[in-house]
């Protein structure tokens, strides 16, 4: 681990935190956007409506990268969206 | 012991006649007073179409009640649901400390606005919504 060249850590460091290197492509990167959302101060896990605007087509929770809200908003939201699958508010996965 | 506010969400099965699907209710209330809680509000969300099959039922009857009381409530039942074949899903959510955490964040902004339209008074009268 201590004896690792110093251009083996700094590929590593690259591959963490949204750049992904395939073969000899440049990395990916993300522009971070604004949030289109205002987050309300009170998730409601009930509230379908809301939730569904940070779910794409698959069903998947939106990432941040893409959605732009803040980290403790999006646990908040990741929370309710979770909440509201398991009382088949929401699916797991559309087809 | 402090007053906690729960939420418990539960889905009836669909083919429960009506009768029997409000003597649950009120059981359920009743429960609830019998345990030392009270309940806040009771909601029938009416027949809804599930988002994914539970248990081959493709509908439920969903009802929500809100309850104040210490936790010894919600234990009791959550025992009685989980053997009730009645319900076929359930839920139950502490609310209160998220509450007052989006209380204190409104307060906070509230706040943080009228310290800037006393700065500001020009600015404030040409854009009322300051804060966010």
């Amino acid at each position: 681990m201590i004896d690792r060249e110093p251009e083996e850590i700094r590929d590593r460091d690259l591959m963490v935190g949204g750049d992904e290197q395939f073969g000899d492509k440049a990395p990916r990167r993300y522009q971070r956007r604004r949030p289109r959302q205002v987050v309300p101060d009170y998730i409601d896990w009930k509230d379908v409506d809301f939730l569904r605007q940070f779910i794409p087509e698959r069903g998947k929770i939106m990432p941040r990268r893409i959605s732009g809200i803040s980290a403790k908003d999006q646990r908040r939201i990741a929370t309710a969206i979770k909440r509201a699958r398991s009382m088949a508010l929401l699916p797991f996965v559309w087809e | 012991m402090a007053n906690r506010t729960y939420e418990v969400m539960y889905i009836v099965d669909p083919e429960t006649p009506a009768d029997k699907l409000t003597k649950l209710n009120e059981a359920v209330g009743k429960l609830i007073e019998k345990e030392g809680g009270t309940v806040v509000r009771m909601d029938d969300g009416g027949r809804r179409t599930l988002a994914y099959p539970i248990k081959k039922n493709t509908e439920g009857f969903y009802i929500l009640f809100e309850i104040e009381g210490s936790g010894q409530e919600i234990a009791e039942l959550e025992r009685r649901m989980r053997v009730n074949d009645m319900i076929i899903r359930y839920i139950t959510v502490r609310v209160d400390e998220d509450r007052k955490k989006a209380d204190r964040i409104r307060e906070k902004r509230e706040k943080r606005a009228a310290t800037r339209a006393k700065f500001r008074p020009t600015e404030e009268s040409a854009a009322p919504e300051a804060g966010v």
